[in-house]
């Protein structure tokens, strides 16, 4: 392994923080300071395609590992690494990040500086996120997200932000200590923050009271990233964070800061607790499904488009989630590209809303109408975009979507019928939208008038319907090496249960009943 | 005849006493109305010639003066600790003094003092001595919290802080007084010998009143009541120092009483204190409006925090509540030097109100603030994350489940008032006039010092987590 293998992952994570540093010594020059941030991101993601020109598809495990002592007591490593499932997770990441600089280009015009700064910084969290493998440097970079997102709502977001970036902060804020007694638990009895080490351990039961402490450990880790997902009942966050936040901050709260509950639940939940995410399983699927519908009917009769984007991530992460607890590698494999078209689409249905936002100041649906007159362009770029997300077959939702109902499916027939009219209501709530701000008379006068989309946004999205379409008829691109990577987790995972399980035959039993066979 | 070594082991209160003594004989020699800053500039040398004194008694561990000092990693390290607290608190004072038209000299010299009696309390092994030592670090905080003369807050402050503090010393010397009778001596380490071998139930007492007395000193509910009242009227660079200086070393003394003397039948009512100041701290510092109060209210929180590494115990728990006790010094007493500095003529802009738009108007402090609020609540790459997790990650190493969960439940609750002040700071428009000074060189240095020492023990705490688990084996030794 040469020394850029062994070094990327740092590279990637901590270019942006070496750029806000820069940043901070910055003279106040807005537009050097937008070039400047909009270069750091760049050169993120160029590092960040490192990881999958090499990735390495036939090797399971994890890769570009990076495993240093860091802290000696208690035992800390600085310990680094990706598979196939947070690799996409990664570049994602480094993707949206230029686009978001290049959004908030004129949107951003007051105290630019502090807001270039507060976004590379939470794009290193970000990253951290889902490099870390060892639990204390997993909750050192989750929460070091908590603050940069919070001020980025509280300062540039609109009219309610201060609710909205406190009722985000506290909610986080309070389900993650659960997550860290967790954490602390686990420590204290295997003396290690390491993934790989507690999840052998506990493969190889080694770990004394785990049987009685497992469920709630399961339950401290959850509950941290049902929030952060948002899962049903606990998403009344988003709605407010979504709406007041600037739309860099939506998209960046949209497209990976959801991915990181998601994330966790298969990383940790299901990766260290196998046992009891199967017996937790079906009221966590039923959370899922109520989030899938009440999701999707609530966003429908919403009256402002960017709360009704807001609600349709409920129900779309319920997919995710529906894919995760499926336990079958369709589903999750779906799970996983569900996550990456989630980022893509939903990111550029709020990038588009901020482009209207930036024109009339107003989200309410009902301010516009006959749109597709003045702007052909933004309309089309629309059209395609709410295309995705609602899943047309050849763009990118129809493939996650497809791959986490077949999942289901296999699962529980139930729960594959009750998820699939959700990709009904999806299309209802979408389409319902784009006839409303699009289609018809234009109600307003003043839309008559509006400037198209200008050179800039459409370099900013661009890249994203590109995304989209190739995501969607290439869907192997990425499939190829998260596939492997879902397959060893879930070995890993059946592996779990057979060690852990007392009473076998029962447990395969009722597996057979989960399952369907 | 008292060997050389003995006085190397209590060199740096002598060389900080020596500057102390130089501080009040130069004060009559410079006009009534000129700038104090030379008596200022006479106490940073002091304490960085004790600095350097402390590196160099490093190396010459070991008992002295009749085995009533004692200098290991324990002593050195909270040495450095206090005398670091002491450099920040008297270069954030340079400015403060003259905006407030503070101009007796002494005040330096009684911060200097005030030094030398902490740092005795964390070296001396014999509880007469850490008696004395106590009393030399109180009285000196008791006048300078009376220092704002003008103010009738600050008289209130210093006469409050005076009564309860003096009630509560007679608890410690009470409780002395009770080890003695039991064990017949007063040395730390006899006593640990005599009381490895008999029981007496006496002790009991004493160690109770024993942790009265110090629970006083570290604001640890329910000995806290003083705490807000005292922290809103005396002068925001001397609170930034009573706040970390005391505290650090009481609880550097209530180790060596706990730990050192292996002292019976005090787990619960560390268990109980630690519960009560974490909760009662948090939920008193949600409503205020005055950013003093505010940080009087966390101070107990974070005394409760501490207390959770003394119930956890063994050398996981006490390298732990070391390690706490100087994050927490480094985040509050920088938090308290900007505080100073925003307080302006009369600490007059003290309210959260003040501090509206303050994003807009000093991005800089601003930035510092918000980076020492992020600290406190406990948000990483800070100090105070780490030493929280290594609070509580010690406490959950002994099964202290309950109390781990109090704490996690509570350092979430904490989240929002320290929030509140991030929020009016950056979120809030300004609403006030009140005028924020450039920074002068004194305070960018302050801020400087606790600012690199709070991101430091976040990111890098090895070392200083090296020297805490010595220290803390070399307490039980």
């Amino acid at each position: 392994m040469n020394a850029i293998d062994h070094n990327i992952i740092t590279i990637v994570t901590f270019l942006p923080l070496l750029g806000a540093l820069l940043l901070v010594f910055f003279p106040r020059r807005d537009r050097d300071i937008r070039w400047f941030a909009l270069g750091i991101s760049l050169i993120t993601l160029l590092a960040s395609l490192h990881l999958p020109w090499y990735f390495d598809r036939g090797q399971t495990g994890f890769q570009f590992e990076q495993n240093v002592p860091w802290i000696s007591h208690p035992v800390i490593h600085y310990h680094l690494g990706i598979d196939g499932i947070s690799m996409w997770l990664v570049v994602l990441t480094t993707f949206l990040t230029p686009l978001c600089v290049l959004i908030s280009w004129k949107s951003i015009h007051d105290r630019v500086k502090e807001f270039f700064i507060l976004m590379l910084v939470l794009e290193t969290a970000m990253i951290g996120v889902f490099v870390a493998l060892d639990l204390f440097l997993f909750y050192f970079f989750w929460e070091a997200t908590l603050i940069p997102m919070a001020l980025i709502i509280g300062i540039y977001g609109h009219g309610r932000r201060i609710y909205a970036a406190v009722k985000f902060f506290l909610y986080t804020m309070i389900a993650s200590v659960f997550m860290l007694a967790a954490i602390l638990w686990l420590y204290a009895h295997t003396n290690s923050f390491d993934f790989v080490t507690i999840r052998d351990a506990i493969q190889n039961s080694q770990v004394a009271g785990f049987d009685t402490a497992a469920k709630w450990l399961f339950l401290g880790f959850f509950v941290a990233f049902a929030v952060k997902v948002p899962l049903w009942p606990l998403h009344t966050w988003l709605p407010d964070a979504h709406v007041e936040a600037p739309t860099a901050g939506s998209v960046l709260l949209a497209g990976v800061l959801l991915k990181m509950g998601t994330y966790g639940l298969l990383r940790f939940n299901v990766g260290l607790f196998p046992d009891e995410a199967r017996s937790n399983a079906p009221w966590i699927i039923v959370l899922a499904l109520i989030s899938i519908i009440s999701g999707a009917l609530v966003a429908m009769v919403q009256p402002n488009a960017k709360k009704l984007i807001a609600y349709t991530s409920v129900s779309h992460l319920g997919f995710v989630v529906l894919g995760i607890f499926s336990f079958t590698q369709i589903g999750v494999d779906g799970a996983v590209y569900q996550m990456l078209n989630h980022g893509v689409s939903t990111g550029a249905l709020f990038m588009l809303l901020g482009m209207i936002y930036d024109r009339r100041h107003t989200y309410d649906i009902s301010e516009y109408g006959g749109l597709a007159t003045p702007m052909p362009v933004y309309a089309t770029f629309f059209a395609f975009i709410m295309l995705s997300s609602v899943g047309l077959p050849m763009l990118n939702g129809f493939v996650g979507e497809f791959l986490i109902l077949s999942g289901a499916f296999q699962a529980r027939q139930v729960f594959g019928i009750v998820a699939a009219t959700g990709v009904i209501w999806s299309a209802c709530y979408l389409l319902w939208l784009y006839q409303r701000m699009f289609y018809g008379q234009i109600t307003h006068p003043v839309n008559k008038t509006l400037a198209d989309m200008d050179a800039r946004e459409r370099v900013s999205l661009w890249p994203l319907a590109v995304a989209a379409l190739v995501m969607g008829v290439a869907p192997n691109l990425w499939l190829h090496s998260i596939d492997p990577s879902v397959a060893y987790a879930l070995t890993q995972f059946n592996n779990g249960l057979r060690a852990a399980a007392p009473a076998a035959s029962h447990i395969t039993h009722a597996l057979m009943q989960v399952i369907g066979r | 005849m008292i060997p050389t070594v003995d006085y190397i082991r209590i060199l740096p209160e002598l060389v900080l006493s020596i500057f102390g003594i130089l501080a009040m004989m130069v004060d009559p020699v410079i006009p009534p109305h000129d700038s104090k800053k030379p008596l200022g500039i006479i106490a940073v040398v002091g304490v960085l010639a004790a600095l350097a004194a402390t590196a160099y008694q490093a190396q010459y561990y070991g008992d002295a003066f009749f085995n009533m000092v004692r200098v290991d990693t324990f002593s050195v390290f909270f040495h450095v600790v206090i005398l670091l607290i002491a450099l920040v608190v008297v270069l954030s004072s340079f400015d403060y003094l003259e905006v407030q038209r503070i101009t007796s000299g002494e005040y330096y010299a009684l911060v200097l003092f005030a030094t030398v009696g902490m740092m005795l309390m964390t070296s001396a092994v014999e509880l007469v001595l850490i008696f004395i030592a106590l009393e030399i670090s109180s009285i000196s905080t008791y006048v300078l919290a009376g220092f704002r003369r003008r103010a009738a807050e600050s008289a209130e402050s210093s006469l409050k802080y005076f009564l309860l503090g003096s009630f509560a010393t007679a608890f410690f010397l009470y409780g002395v007084a009770m080890v003695f009778g039991a064990t017949g001596t007063t040395n730390v380490y006899r006593i640990a010998q005599v009381l490895s071998t008999q029981h007496s139930v006496v002790v009991y007492l004493a160690v109770a009143l024993m942790f009265v007395g110090l629970g006083f000193k570290v604001a640890s509910a329910p000995f806290h009541v003083w705490t807000p009242d005292v922290y809103e009227g005396a002068p925001a660079p001397v609170v930034g120092f009573m706040s970390t200086g005391p505290k650090a070393a009481a609880f550097a003394v209530l180790l060596r009483v706990l730990f050192a003397t292996g002292a019976p039948g005090w787990f619960w009512l560390v268990w109980v204190s630690a519960a009560l100041s974490m909760t009662i701290g948090n939920i008193g510092a949600l409503v205020q409006n005055n950013v003093k109060r505010l940080l009087a209210y966390s101070s107990i929180a974070h005394a409760g925090y501490l207390l959770v590494a003394f119930a956890a115990a063994k050398t996981t728990g006490i390298s732990a509540a070391i390690f706490y006790a100087a994050s927490y010094a480094a985040m509050n007493v920088g938090a308290f030097a900007i505080v100073a500095h925003l307080s302006g003529r009369g600490e007059r802009y003290v309210t959260l109100e003040d501090y509206s738009g303050l994003g807009r108007r000093s991005p800089l402090i601003a930035a510092m603030l918000t980076i020492f609020l992020i600290s406190l609540i406990g948000i990483p790459i800070t100090g105070g994350f780490f030493a929280k997790f290594y609070v509580f990650s010690a406490a959950l190493q002994s099964n202290l489940i309950g109390l781990t969960i109090i704490g996690v439940i509570n350092s979430a609750i904490a989240a929002y008032y320290y929030l509140r002040v991030i929020i009016y700071m950056y979120m809030r428009d300004e609403r006030t006039e009140a005028p924020v000074a450039r920074i002068p060189a004194g305070l960018g240095a302050a801020m400087a010092i606790s600012l690199i020492a709070t991101i430091y023990l976040g990111v890098l705490p090895n070392r200083v987590l090296d020297n805490a688990v010595r220290a803390a084996q070399d307490l039980l030794r």
